[in-house]
């Protein structure tokens, strides 16, 4: 018994005295999700251009998604070693903010990177993309041309949707039928549901299901097919321009209490709407830059979809209503 | 009888292995307790309408998974018992064994290959001018999964409990000349009766917990279990009291459920004898035979078929490259690692276990099965229910302020996967545990065996199979878990399953098919190498 219950107990104290091995002077600790940091995201460029330029040591840790990143963080509390947390988006920024945890950067956004100029005291933009349907030139040949379209079009194309009870996407998806139909959005979802194949947890599995053909449809984003023209050279899947507009999401990084006190990650910050970082952003993070680049967009992009209206609520809105919105989508997918 | 000092010994072990998974399961719920502010009119106002609605599909689609998983399997793993010799035996029973390992995404996918909307069928069913194929998303879909993965465990399993069939039975049935109806009634149905609650209690679970599955192929909000809301309140919204409250639910619905299981099959005494089980005494019949042979190859085909889909898409991938990308040689690595450390820690709190259980059996005589019996056989095996995402956040809530929780993911996913494997090592190990146990006490008591002495030259010729086999059934799962490195998942713990999903989440449909396919290699492997060491013949 005893060795059964020192071979469960002493991994804990290894565990807590390797962590001792952290703390140093000259680095900088950013938290962000794991596309950001794998060999083909953004992050083992953006650490080579931000050590060259500091001289300190660049620290990734990675958590699974945005939303993750925000509980880590929370769960966490004063104790965390986080500086900077970078890859939260804007729904997610009242409650970062409602945390307590994040301080303002003080930074001058000297111009409007993103579309309608989205603004905020404590957190930066670093990138940014429009949601949008994608679909499969092969079976679909009249694409839906607006929202209105995909909600009463053939019940036989089907769509695969995220489930916004787990997914950014999802509830992406959610805010931009919101934003287009209001209080009707209810109604839109109840004429949308038999078209919609299935509600999964998160966009990998639904990409997943559309890429092996499963779904003629797909929500993602507008630069989605940008990365089948470039990485596997196909137009296959291209994306469905809508008259009312494309929901926008901002991903943006903020100042932790204790990032607040390291001045690295005021350098990160700024050093992040430059071309150091913002160059990588658009063939790693498939998504547009919200910053200078060097270089003009790679020419897959220029043959994106642009959207006609930016779709956008303010974090207060979100924060205030998403229970509310969500529980009306559930009602309205579940009857 | 054994001395009354080992069982003594025993029983404390026993209590030592049930004490480690209640302090698993309860001091995470004491952290999310703590950290909902301990507000109980909070998590009371978690009860409401949509609640209630979830909790009841959650137990009446794992109540139908379990009905379609257990009934075939119980027919397919007579058959199987009956034809030792059957063409390809081994290695079907290798196949069962796959799923265990694959990520419900995987599994899902390999299923639509087959029965979805692209299909292969809907695509010979077009061809054949039949119309449309039904879509299978909502309850067939969900059903079908679970089915995929749970009647193989159920087969094995309850193949397990037949091969402690002792010769003596076999051959007094081939003497009496019984029929295969009388055989069934007699000989082989106390045997599968005595374990079915085991068996299907475990798949009750199970599927009471699916969560991906239910999410993908239920096709809407409508099919939501107590899971997807449990997971909803952690990893999105943050919602402590929700998930205290959610949790709550799944524990209690989910242990009436599994005590009904264990009321409605009392277990029969079975009796022990030579086991000896594959001298067959008499041929089946030629009726009985291809009976016998048309259940194995359905049964065969329904598991196979999307296995071959999965094999297919992953020989499509790029896995020249793959071979030669150190992440996956660095995942499969670390996959490995924690597998072998949680299997192997799963299978010392099981096989503590079943040894306890059995002596307080044999301690009470005929006499009921007392409380403490009751919790270190099934009651051990209710820490299934209790999401890994609920343990990973409740025990960073306890530790975050003492220890640093980063270096602890790997810590917390090799325990959290030996207990969620321990489970299945019971069910693997008891049958012949306890007939080695009954076969063998009054033997090691004469020659004065005890303890490790007796394990190592008397119970271990019978014993190292199911050993074997239950690492195997504990590494395979622990290859396959996404659990707790779901809320926590960091660079510190990239698993396979973790690789195949970022592979996916980053547009690499090909590469996490490739991943797939290796999971699938790895675990085919592992029960070849369990078949490995040979039995008592």
């Amino acid at each position: 018994m005893r060795r059964l219950l020192s071979s469960l107990i002493s991994p804990f104290f290894l565990a807590a005295t390797m962590g001792a091995a952290w703390a140093a002077s000259d680095s900088l600790t950013i938290y962000t999700y794991d596309s950001f940091t794998a060999e083909w995201g953004p992050g083992p460029g953006v650490e080579k251009a931000f050590e060259a330029e500091c001289g300190c040591d660049l620290k990734f840790v990675s958590v699974a998604d945005g939303v993750a990143l925000l509980n880590r963080v929370k769960l966490e509390g004063a104790g965390s070693k986080a500086d900077i947390v970078l890859g939260l988006d804007t729904n997610l920024v009242a409650d970062a903010k409602a945390s307590g945890l994040f301080v303002p950067h003080g930074l001058e956004q000297s111009e409007t990177p993103v579309p309608g100029g989205w603004r905020d005291e404590m957190f930066m933009p670093f990138d940014y993309g429009y949601f949008a349907v994608i679909y499969d030139t092969e079976t679909v040949k009249t694409p839906p041309a607006s929202l209105a379209d995909l909600v009463s079009g053939d019940s036989d194309t089907k769509i695969v949707i995220q489930d916004p009870r787990t997914s950014t996407p999802g509830l992406g998806l959610l805010l931009w039928m919101k934003s287009v139909y209001g209080d009707g959005a209810a109604a839109a979802w109840e004429k949308l549901r038999p078209r919609v194949l299935t509600v999964t947890p998160g966009w990998g599995e639904a990409y997943g299901l559309f890429t092996s053909g499963e779904a003629p449809m797909v929500l993602s984003y507008t630069t989605s097919p940008a990365y089948h023209m470039i990485a596997e050279g196909s137009e296959r899947y291209r994306a469905a321009a809508f008259s009312e507009g494309h929901y926008l999401q901002i991903e943006v990084a903020g100042l932790t209490k204790k990032g607040g006190t390291n001045p690295l990650a005021k350098a990160f910050l700024e050093f992040m709407s430059g071309p150091g970082f913002q160059d990588v952003i658009p063939e790693t993070n498939w998504m547009f830059p919200a910053g200078k680049t060097s270089k003009p967009l790679p020419e897959a992009f220029g043959k994106l979809v642009k959207p006609a209206k930016t779709l956008l609520f303010s974090p207060e809105e979100i924060a205030s209503n998403r229970k509310a919105w969500v529980d009306e989508w559930l009602a309205a997918m579940s009857r | 009888m054994s001395t009354a000092a080992g069982d003594d010994r025993r029983i404390v072990g026993g209590i030592a292995a049930l004490g480690a998974i209640t302090l698993l399961a309860g001091g995470a719920l004491a952290g999310l307790f703590e950290e909902s502010g301990k507000d109980i009119a909070t998590i009371a106002g978690a009860f409401d309408v949509y609640h209630l609605r979830i909790a009841i599909f959650t137990l009446w689609q794992a109540l139908l998974s379990t009905v379609l998983s257990v009934i075939p399997a119980i027919l397919v793993a007579r058959a199987l018992s009956r034809h030792p010799a059957f063409p390809g035996r081994r290695i079907i029973l290798r196949l069962f064994a796959v799923p265990l390992a694959l990520p419900a995404l995987v599994a899902a996918l390999g299923i639509l290959a087959l029965h979805g909307r692209s299909g292969l069928f809907a695509n010979l069913f077009a061809a054949a001018g039949l119309g449309r194929w039904p879509d299978i998303y909502g309850l067939a879909g969900i059903l079908m999964a679970h089915v995929f993965f749970n009647m193989p465990l159920a087969i094995r399993l309850t193949l397990g409990s037949l091969d402690t069939i002792p010769g003596n039975h076999r051959r007094l049935a081939a003497q009496l000349g019984m029929n295969a109806a009388d055989r069934f009634r007699l000989i082989e149905w106390p045997h599968i009766r005595s374990a079915l609650p085991g068996i299907a209690g475990l798949i009750f679970m199970l599927c009471a917990t699916s969560f991906t599955i239910v999410l993908i192929l239920g096709g809407g909000p409508r099919s939501t279990t107590l899971e997807v809301a449990i997971y909803q309140s952690l990893r999105f919204d943050f919602d402590p009291a929700k998930a205290v409250a959610f949790t709550t639910s799944q524990i209690v619905l989910t242990v009436i459920a599994v005590t009904a299981f264990f009321r409605l099959g009392q277990p029969a005494d079975t009796g022990f004898g030579p086991i000896q089980s594959g001298r067959v005494y008499s041929r089946p019949g030629h009726a009985e035979t291809v009976f016998n042979g048309v259940l194995i190859i359905a049964a065969l085909l329904y598991v196979g078929g999307p296995m071959v889909a999965i094999a297919a898409a992953g020989f499509a991938a790029d896995l020249v490259r793959l071979a030669g990308d150190t992440a996956v040689w660095a995942a499969t690595a670390a996959s490995l690692v924690f597998g072998f450390t949680a299997a192997s820690l799963s299978l010392l709190v099981g096989l503590s276990l079943v040894a306890t259980r059995m002596t307080l059996q044999q301690r009470r005589r005929l006499q009921q099965p007392g409380a403490l019996e009751r919790l270190v056989d099934a009651g051990s095996g209710f820490i299934l229910v209790i999401p890994p995402v609920v343990i990973g956040a409740g025990w960073f809530i306890l530790l975050r302020n003492t220890v640093d929780v980063f270096a602890l993911a790997p810590v917390m996913v090799i325990t959290v996967n030996a207990a969620m494997a321990m489970p299945f090592v019971v069910r693997v190990l008891r049958p012949p545990y306890d007939a080695a146990r009954i076969r063998h006490d009054r033997l090691c008591t004469q020659l004065g065996l005890k303890g490790w002495n007796r394990l190592r030259l008397v119970d271990w010729t019978v014993l190292k199979r199911p050993f074997a086999t239950a690492f195997a059934f504990a590494m395979a799962l622990s290859l396959g878990d996404l659990g707790v490195i779901a809320l926590f998942g960091s660079d510190a713990v990239q698993t396979l399953p973790y690789l195949l999903f970022s592979r996916l989440g980053s547009y690499r449909t090909a590469d996490a098919a490739g991943l797939a396919l290796l999971l699938g290699l790895l675990c085919m492997t592992l029960m070849f190498l369990a078949d490995m060491p040979k039995g008592d013949r």
